[in-house]
């Protein structure tokens, strides 16, 4: 996850808000949160290493796999629920997406868009699964098990009946980054989603 | 001298009496008239005193938590491996404070020490206790030591109970609360476990009905019972497989041959069991067994435990085993759900081990590391 991402995921976080935060690796974006928008939070990870590193700089962490579900989590007990680059290695993205509207009010989402001109142009052209400096794994080795585009997370958002508030195309090279508002599906290499209940 | 001991050990220790000459009111109603503590501390208090945590200790433990009484010692205290020099509760940091509780049977005032109003040993005959009665205890330890608040309460078990009743009975004495392998309240298999095992007690000819210590006898058969059954629940099955299997100690399955058999599991129970009924009473096992028994920590709360932690200040770390199954680690997200629904600090983490319910006393790397990160982090902040 890269820093810039950062910065756009903190915009939609109210100051002083109730964030929980899945996937939270080492800690990075709550850290950020509590420095820059004075929240207070917990993050969910299942990664030893990270838990510790979490617990290490001072940041709240649950130790839970959010594929076994977040029934601990009472309905609408948190402001945001954020999720950065976890979606495509759960088991089920969609059921995840709707537990965290069930939990917050609010959620952000980022997702590598598997859309992306060259990831399409690895598989196409190469005939190869995409091995990309955002997507370092091998197809037998990744985490990420189920990648999607940023048409088919709009698709899915469209029959979950959740409300878009906000979205966020981020492309790092060039020309990539000046034109993936026109083509984001094409162009963007992360996409950032803030959600509502429809 | 101090070459003898291994690195990272606190040591020779020297444990100190300390005497509360006023009683003790419990919550039971009545009152110790006066009270007695067995205590030994680790590491230097510092000039601001805000570097002391307590060791609160389960069911079997005492005051001995750390190094050795002599050099010629085999063991070292129950939790050597979490507290010294270096390790995860810095003895170079902290000043850890660790005592036997009042009810024990290790030098505190007990069923074991004389009953000021009979000059007879309590015996059977001393009050029941709550967690809250330990706590009330050594909160007057802590006012003796100069010591207003604790920079942690750490304990496993039913020494976790014993740390979360201190958040919520004084919350302003407590910055920060490591509950370990513990419970809210034990489960109905938990609580039949333990009747198992003071019916064993009780059942020994030389209970005496509690009064074996003024008859001069140990249900040493009891107390031997009552630890076998115990020690294989604080065990896993994938343990105890690995550890023993089918091995024999004596004996031969050969077909045509007579000699009896002893597995190995057989003769280690029957040596923990022998252990233990040498050194602990009998009747603090039933008392101590029933003070796990009555502990809930939400039922002067409507049995609401968001509301018990609403009142706490403290932080919170919660770490449980994933083998044990008498303070499973559902147990310890139930405390994790309401400590976040009460909008308290809190971190959780499972380890992953094959020990059970002992986990928490034995070495872990990942245990230590979870448990250092969070000790440093206070450290940094004392």
């Amino acid at each position: 996850m890269l820093r810039g991402d950062f910065d756009i995921v903190q915009r939609w976080v109210a100051r002083g808000s109730r964030v929980l935060d899945l996937g939270c690796g080492d800690g990075t974006l709550l850290a950020m949160l509590k420095g820059s928008r004075g929240i207070e939070g917990y993050g969910i990870e299942i990664d030893p290493e990270k838990i510790a590193q979490c617990i290490a700089r001072d940041i709240n962490v649950i130790e839970a796999d959010l594929d076994r579900g977040l029934a601990d989590f009472p309905d609408k007990s948190f402001d945001t629920v954020l999720m950065t680059n976890s979606l495509q290695a759960l088991r089920r993205p969609d059921r995840a997406i709707a537990e965290m509207l069930r939990i917050g009010e609010e959620c952000v989402v980022t997702f590598p868009n598997f859309g992306n001109i060259r990831t399409r142009m690895s598989l196409a052209a190469r005939g190869r699964m995409p091995v990309t400096r955002q997507l370092p794994y091998q197809w037998y080795d990744t985490p990420n098990i189920h990648f999607c585009t940023v048409r088919d997370f709009e698709d899915l958002c469209r029959q979950q009946r959740i409300r878009i508030l906000d979205r966020e195309f981020v492309a790092e090279q060039f020309p990539d980054r000046l034109i993936k508002g026109a083509w984001p599906n094409l162009f963007c290499a992360t996409a950032i989603y803030h959600l509502a209940t429809g | 001298m101090p070459d003898s001991f291994p690195p990272g050990s606190v040591g020779l220790v020297v444990p100190e009496i300390h005497r509360f000459d006023f009683p003790l009111e419990l919550s039971c109603g009545r009152s110790l008239p006066a009270f007695e503590l067995v205590v030994e501390t680790y590491g230097e208090l510092n000039p601001a005193r805000s570097n002391a945590v307590l060791i609160c200790h389960a069911l079997s433990g005492h005051h001995h938590a750390a190094g050795y009484h002599e050099v010629e010692d085999a063991k070292p205290g129950w939790w050597d491996d979490y507290i010294g020099p270096g390790k995860p509760i810095d003895t170079d940091r902290f000043h850890v404070v660790c005592l036997n509780n009042i009810g024990g049977c290790h030098g505190s005032t007990g069923p074991r020490t004389p009953n000021p109003e009979t000059g007879k040993p309590w015996g059977k005959h001393f009050p029941p206790l709550r967690a809250r009665d330990w706590v009330k205890s050594q909160a007057l330890l802590a006012d003796r030591l100069g010591i207003e608040q604790w920079a942690a309460v750490i304990g496993g078990s039913l020494g976790g109970m014993n740390a979360m009743r201190w958040a919520l009975e004084y919350p302003q004495r407590v910055r920060h609360c490591v509950v370990i392998a513990s419970a809210m309240k034990l489960t109905a298999q938990n609580i039949a476990f333990n009747e198992i095992a003071r019916r064993a007690i009780r059942s020994d000819p030389d209970f005496r009905d509690g009064d074996f210590a003024e008859q001069g006898v140990v249900p040493r058969n009891g107390l031997a019972l009552a630890r076998m059954v115990g020690h294989v629940t604080y065990l896993s099955d994938a343990l105890m497989g690995v550890r023993f299997g089918r091995e024999l100690r004596s004996g031969s399955l050969q077909r045509g041959l007579e000699a009896p058999v002893q597995f190995a599991v057989e003769s280690y129970l029957h040596r923990q069991g022998e252990r233990f009924a040498e050194s602990f009473d009998a009747n603090t096992y039933i008392l101590i067994t029933k003070m796990l028994d009555y502990f809930d920590l939400a039922r002067e709360y409507g049995d609401d435990p968001v509301r018990a932690f609403a009142g706490a200040q403290a932080r919170f770390l919660v770490i449980s085993f994933s083998s044990d199954w008498r303070f499973a680690p559902e147990r310890s997200r139930e405390i994790v759900r309401a400590l976040v629904a009460a909008n308290r600090d809190v971190s959780y983490g499972c380890i992953e081990s094959d020990l059970g319910h002992d986990a928490f006393l034995l070495p872990n790397p990942r245990y230590e590391a979870l448990l250092g990160a969070y000790m440093r982090r206070i450290a940094e902040t004392c």
